[in-house]
């Protein structure tokens, strides 16, 4: 399958040349002959121009204001400056960058690890670990998080009988500051990176046999085949899991507010769950709407070190 | 890494490595299914009070009804050999105290909760979702790609362009304009806004590239109308980028959650996973209960990903990988 490159035009022969007079007339004409294309087109726009633009739109305007039931009045920048003000905002995004610090790498160094050793297997174990590991990927998180609560339940669960089996204290997982955060990261980290597995077995095997082949004749040993072949080649499949988690990651919400509500106390307050807060319980739309634009803004920074880190050194 | 260099050993030490993986990356989806079937009270003659293996310690690893029920089938068995009726009497009922214990919190999920309705509520959302994007994303996508026309490009730019831009940043105009739509509380709430994802464009998009401008022009030479050269030779050519985008879109609206516990108030109108934190909310303690509502959420997901699941990997390698 031949696939162009993101917003690339085909080319069509035959078109490309032509005298222009009267542009406006042209296009207009133009416009006419293909109205057909603008009725297919028409009810994607419609939805997205109503639930997409115009909200995306209307956030930064809100996060100008001081939301009012009756009018909204604008107060310049106040909003963002009492957001970098904000105690628990402070805290909801050192928690955010801790969990995203230490999920993103193990889950996309794990996928490919796991990925690598499913390659190497036949075709039938290949289809079978990648849906294990694909599987708990396309249940709802707030399943997942449901069991999880369970499985850390301070009396019952199985994560203290397992500390029994070493001989350790039972331990207040998800009920303690100290602990609370940390074990939603265990959590995440558990969790198998199917998405990344599966573009990691992909894009390994698109890589060319001959490469293996050289570096066979140079006696290099499967792990430096690996180190040195593999992985390097491997670098945009990487880069791109690795946008693809931080993305994620900064937007954790599911299991904060089915496991400890960003508690105990605001140890497990995360960024997005603040701005949910923020918005529909405290009904601070404005305040809720400028947080919301500086957790994009962080996103598109964090994007594009990434991007210039990673890409840099192909 | 060519696949035979690696030996005997090497291969069963990789075997053994990923079965673990799997075990440990697996063992939370088994733990809600053995949890939502552990019999959660039991009392033999032999015992002063009935006793609860949900909350037992050390936990039981597999549903206890399984063996107790053997247990006391061979007892059964042996009581009527024995032609001792009382007992095979007292065997034949704990057999079916252990069926119905079993199934019991299933039981009372449907007869004291509405999970039925937000089951029925879930599954017609996702398919009038996913069909509605798979209509309107590939006429979307098949212009995009294949005609020429004046704001072709821009557009494109700029539905594309939002995609970078997180979920959570129209969380409050949406909810403000929902609410003057007057459409809180209401289907219409994550339908319209679900409608309106632009990822399945970009796919789309991609995807007809592939398809030959010769058969195009052929239909157009045949007289067929604009409508029915995408209905009958674009959509047939490009199924398997909507079974991909359809499994995607399904999965999503199934799973979606921050959205509908805000737009949702009313217990016949919730979603699965909004049912299902309502009812966490409401049961912190009964973990039977809890886990038996997470497996009817997770058992269609489950079905099908096991049903398509050729189509999930294709849907993760499209756009992303060339192939």
């Amino acid at each position: 399958m031949t696939q162009q490159p993101i917003g690339a035009t085909p080319k069509k022969e035959g078109t490309a040349l032509k005298v222009r007079k009267k542009p406006r007339r042209t296009i207009f004409l133009q416009m006419r002959k293909n109205y057909s294309s603008y009725l297919f087109l028409m009810p994607k726009l419609l939805l997205f121009i109503l639930f997409v633009a115009i909200p995306v739109v209307w956030a930064f305007v809100l996060s100008f204001q001081e939301y009012k039931v009756f009018g909204s009045e604008f107060v310049g920048i106040d909003n963002y400056i009492k957001v970098f003000e904000s105690e628990a905002f402070r805290i909801a995004l050192k928690n955010t960058l801790l969990f995203t610090v230490v999920t993103v790498p193990f889950s996309v160094i794990s996928a490919l690890v796991i990925a690598s050793m499913i390659f190497v297997l036949g075709k039938l174990s290949q289809s079978f670990f990648r849906s294990a590991f694909y599987l708990p990927t396309v249940t709802s998180m707030v399943i997942i998080a449901m069991v999880w609560r369970w499985m850390y339940n301070y009396e019952f669960g199985l994560f203290n009988y397992v500390l029994g089996w070493f001989g350790i204290e039972p331990l207040n997982w998800l009920g303690q500051s100290s602990s609370a955060l940390w074990a939603l990261i265990i959590m995440q980290c558990l969790i198998p990176f199917g998405v990344g597995i599966i573009m990691y077995l992909a894009s390994m095997g698109s890589i060319s046999e001959s490469l293996y082949e050289a570096a066979r004749i140079d006696g290099a040993s499967t792990f430096k085949q690996w180190l040195y072949i593999t992985v390097p080649l491997l670098k945009p499949t990487t880069l791109y899991l690795v946008l693809l988690s931080t993305i994620g990651s900064f937007q954790v919400f599911t299991q904060i507010i089915m496991m400890t509500g960003g508690g105990p106390g605001s140890a497990t307050e995360t960024l997005v769950h603040l701005i949910y807060k923020t918005g529909f319980r405290d009904f601070e739309f404005g305040f809720a709407a400028a947080q919301s634009v500086v957790l994009f803004v962080i996103i598109l920074i964090f994007s594009i070190i990434q991007f210039r880190v990673l890409r840099h050194d192909e | 890494m060519k696949k035979n260099s690696f030996n005997g050993l090497n291969k069963l030490i990789i075997y053994v490595l990923l079965t673990i993986f799997a075990v440990v990356s697996l063992l939370p989806l088994y733990w809600v299914f053995s949890t939502s079937l552990q019999l959660s009270s039991y009392q033999s003659k032999d015992m002063e009070r009935p006793i609860s293996y949900v909350d037992a310690n050390p936990p039981k690893m597999y549903p206890m009804g399984i063996p107790l029920y053997f247990e006391h089938w061979s007892g059964a068995r042996e009581a009527k050999k024995a032609d001792n009726i009382e007992d095979e009497k007292y065997h034949r009922e704990m057999m079916e105290h252990i069926v119905d214990n079993t199934f019991s919190s299933f039981k009372s999920l449907f007869q004291k909760h509405d999970i039925g309705k937000w089951f029925f509520n879930s599954l017609y959302i996702s398919v009038v979702v996913t069909f509605g994007i798979l209509l309107i994303d590939s006429m979307a996508g098949y212009v995009l790609a294949k005609k020429k026309f004046p704001g072709r490009n821009l557009i494109f730019w700029i539905i594309i362009s939002t995609m970078m831009i997180p979920g959570q940043v129209t969380l409050v105009p949406l909810f403000m304009m929902i609410r003057d739509l007057e459409l809180m509380d209401t289907h219409w709430a994550l339908i319209l806004p679900d409608l309106s994802m632009v990822f399945g464009v970009f796919l789309m998009r991609q995807f007809m590239y592939s398809i030959p401008d010769e058969l195009l022009e052929a239909a157009r030479m045949d007289g067929a109308s604009e409508w029915r050269t995408f209905w009958t030779v674009v959509l047939p050519l490009a199924k398997p980028g909507l079974a991909a985008l359809g499994i995607f879109t399904f999965m999503n609206v199934w799973n979606s959650f921050l959205w509908p516990i805000i737009v949702l108030n009313s217990a016949e109108l919730y979603t699965l996973p909004v049912g299902l934190k309502t009812l966490q909310d409401a049961n912190l303690a009964s973990f039977k209960l809890l886990m038996s509502g997470a497996t009817v959420a997770a058992i269609p997901m489950i079905i099908v990903f096991i049903l398509f699941q050729r189509y999930f990997v294709k849907g993760l390698t499209i756009g992303g990988v060339k192939e």
